[in-house]
């Protein structure tokens, strides 16, 4: 045991004194989580939208009022011909204009039956969708809120709700998608580089040729990267609740315990490439290749499994962060316990030892 | 030398092959304790192979053999509590300090904090390292490094120590000064087993081994081994030897 700690310590030592490393290690998750956080996210926040109000009475007032009220829109009041809305897109600011004509309130009152005209720019499809929704919510709230319930007595209204993510946050996604990347990128990339470059520089032998046994070894080297993922897991989650006011519904220990399976996993996936490996660089590549790429791709939060071709879909089963983003959303988001995602637990755990059983006996026959 | 003639490492018939490969060929010889043996050939005759399955980092195809009486198909563990091991890349760690070193590996050889303390303080003063010892390795140069591995590999006091061509990219001064510290172990009665291809350094030896194609061709002192190839020197009988070969250098 002591032979154990002061391998451990060793550790310790490679990893402090490799500032530039660790910087990167540490600067990673808050760079992402600000990045994505703030700038680059798919949410709609103070949207440049163009209102040619012909009507200029009270309904459109209203409804004006309404989108102004709103923290979705920076709301420009304009006079144009109709046809001079391409005009207004063509300058590029402006994603969507709408249109009252005149008499608005008047036919509202009087046919039962008013138009808006809404014209988005459809260049950019995700974002000219939301803009509708939201300009259409925001109509049909004032619709209900007429006296009398709106012109039509039985009018069927679908009312919409975004279940967990009511906001159509971007963060709530990319959260559980940056914990799964960070933990991997740390766990293995640096658990590959660090048992490799031991190889390498001709040490390992002298580990081997030493009473302290090659399992140790292992143990020994994964410890800080366990420790430092943990410190970095706590890190994005603080940055999550109170910088991106994203709350963590289920149980944090929960959390937690996933997070580790699935350092457990990225572990045992740098022990495995450091077994097939015999440079730092290849196996940093290997790393970047194996786990970097199909963790963005393949696993889900980028791009939806469900819209990928077959071949794809059944390729991503074996994407251990797809299963990791399933379950940090369950927890997360929906607030479910342990009874929802034990399968997901349990498929990462299988991974987890099948990894651990191929890189351990290909760990021995290294040896001879 | 060998007063007592008690043996330190038996090989017998000790080979290993990669395939068809035969690394090492059916090699037997006994190294008593307190010898500097050296093994003695050229690149890819087979020395570091033998030396490997000596230390347990290998596990022989055929042939038997015993380091401090102790068999290495059954013993491996225990082997490794009795020997020293350099290797020929430098295995010191560069991004930790001379005294990080020194702690590290005496603590991975189980060695009490007290012993660490004591050892570690003694070696810095007698390699004159103090002013080094809060150093980062990495800036020493490559002769002390060499040195400091040999102190390390010393550290535990195995019975025997292994050095696996300890010279390799040294100026002969330091060379010099490497071999005052491995006569230096061996009088203390630590048993050297050195592979090397200068052929100046086999004089230093008290016996070697001369491997050609991985067997062993000759094996006496170095004075027996110029009076058998009636040769001036070293390189004379090595030549005389390595004529033979017909495998490439790897």
């Amino acid at each position: 045991m002591k032979q154990f700690i002061t391998f451990v310590k060793k550790e310790f030592a490679h990893v402090f004194r490799d500032r530039k490393t660790l910087l990167m290690l540490f600067g990673l998750p808050v760079v992402q989580i600000v990045l994505f956080g703030f700038a680059l996210t798919n949410e709609i926040k103070h949207a440049d939208i163009a209102v040619v109000d012909n009507a200029r009475d009270m309904a459109s007032e209203q409804i004006i009022l309404k989108m102004e009220g709103s923290s979705f829109f920076h709301v420009r009041k304009m006079v144009m011909d109709p046809g001079q809305t391409e005009e207004v897109f063509r300058q590029g600011k402006t994603k969507l204009v709408v249109i009252f004509p005149s008499n608005f309130y008047n036919d509202l009152l009087h046919y039962n039956k008013a138009r808006i005209q809404i014209v988005a720019d459809a260049s950019d499809p995700n974002t000219a969708t939301t803009l509708v929704a939201y300009i259409t919510a925001i109509v049909n709230d004032y619709q209900a809120s007429l006296p009398g319930g709106g012109p039509l007595p039985y009018a069927i209204v679908p009312e919409v709700r975004m279940l967990y993510n009511p906001d159509l946050k971007g963060a709530p996604n990319f959260v559980p998608g940056v914990m799964a990347l960070v933990l991997l990128l740390v766990c293995v990339m640096m658990t590959s580089i660090s048992i490799v470059r031991e190889k390498e520089l001709g040490t390992m032998e002298v580990l081997l040729v030493s009473p302290f046994k090659p399992i140790l070894v292992i143990l020994a080297k994964a410890v800080p990267y366990l420790v430092l993922s943990m410190v970095n897991l706590a890190v994005i989650l603080l940055l999550s609740v109170y910088a991106l006011d994203l709350p963590i519904r289920g149980s944090v220990i929960l959390l937690f315990m996933e997070s580790t399976l699935l350092i457990i996993t990225a572990l045992s996936l740098g022990l495995l490439i450091s077994t097939v490996t015999e440079s730092q660089q290849s196996a940093m590549f290997l790393s970047m290749m194996g786990m970097m790429l199909p963790t963005i791709m393949l696993s889900g939060y980028m791009f939806p499994i469900e819209n990928m071709p077959k071949i794809l879909q059944v390729i991503s089963n074996v994407v251990p962060a797809k299963w990791y983003y399933i379950m940090v959303k369950a927890i997360m988001l929906k607030g479910l316990g342990f009874s929802y995602i034990w399968k997901e637990t349990l498929i990462l755990g299988g991974m987890t030892l099948f990894f651990l059983f191929i890189s351990l006996r290909n760990f021995k026959i290294r040896l001879q | 030398m060998s007063e007592t003639k008690e043996v330190l490492i038996h090989a017998d018939k000790l080979s290993k092959h990669f395939g068809d490969f035969v690394a090492v060929d059916e090699i037997s010889f006994d190294v008593y304790k307190g010898e500097i043996f050296g093994f003695l050939g050229a690149n890819g005759a087979g020395k570091t192979t033998a030396m490997r399955m000596l230390c347990g980092l290998s596990t022989p195809s055929s042939g038997q053999a015993t380091v401090a009486g102790l068999d290495v198909y059954r013993k491996p563990e225990q082997i490794k509590k009795n020997i020293g091991y350099m290797s020929q890349k430098f295995s010191l760690y560069e991004d930790l300090t001379v005294m990080e070193n020194i702690r590290f590996f005496a603590g991975i050889y189980g060695l009490s904090d007290k012993q660490i303390k004591e050892k570690s303080a003694n070696l810095v003063g007698r390699l004159g390292l103090e002013k080094e010892a809060k150093k980062l390795v990495a800036g020493l140069p490559l002769g002390w490094k060499q040195k400091l591995s040999l102190s390390v590999a010393l550290l535990h006091e195995p019975k025997i120590v292994f050095l696996d061509e300890p010279t390799g990219g040294v100026d002969p001064v330091t060379r010099k000064q490497f071999w005052d510290m491995i006569y230096e172990a061996a009088e203390s009665g630590t048993t050297v087993f050195v592979t090397t291809h200068y052929l100046d350094e086999a004089e230093y030896c008290n016996r070697i081994s001369i491997m050609v194609d991985g067997k062993i061709e000759a094996l006496d002192s170095p004075e027996g081994l110029r009076k058998t190839y009636s040769a001036k020197n070293m390189d004379e009988v090595f030549y005389q030897l390595a004529r033979k070969a017909t495998r490439q250098a790897d």
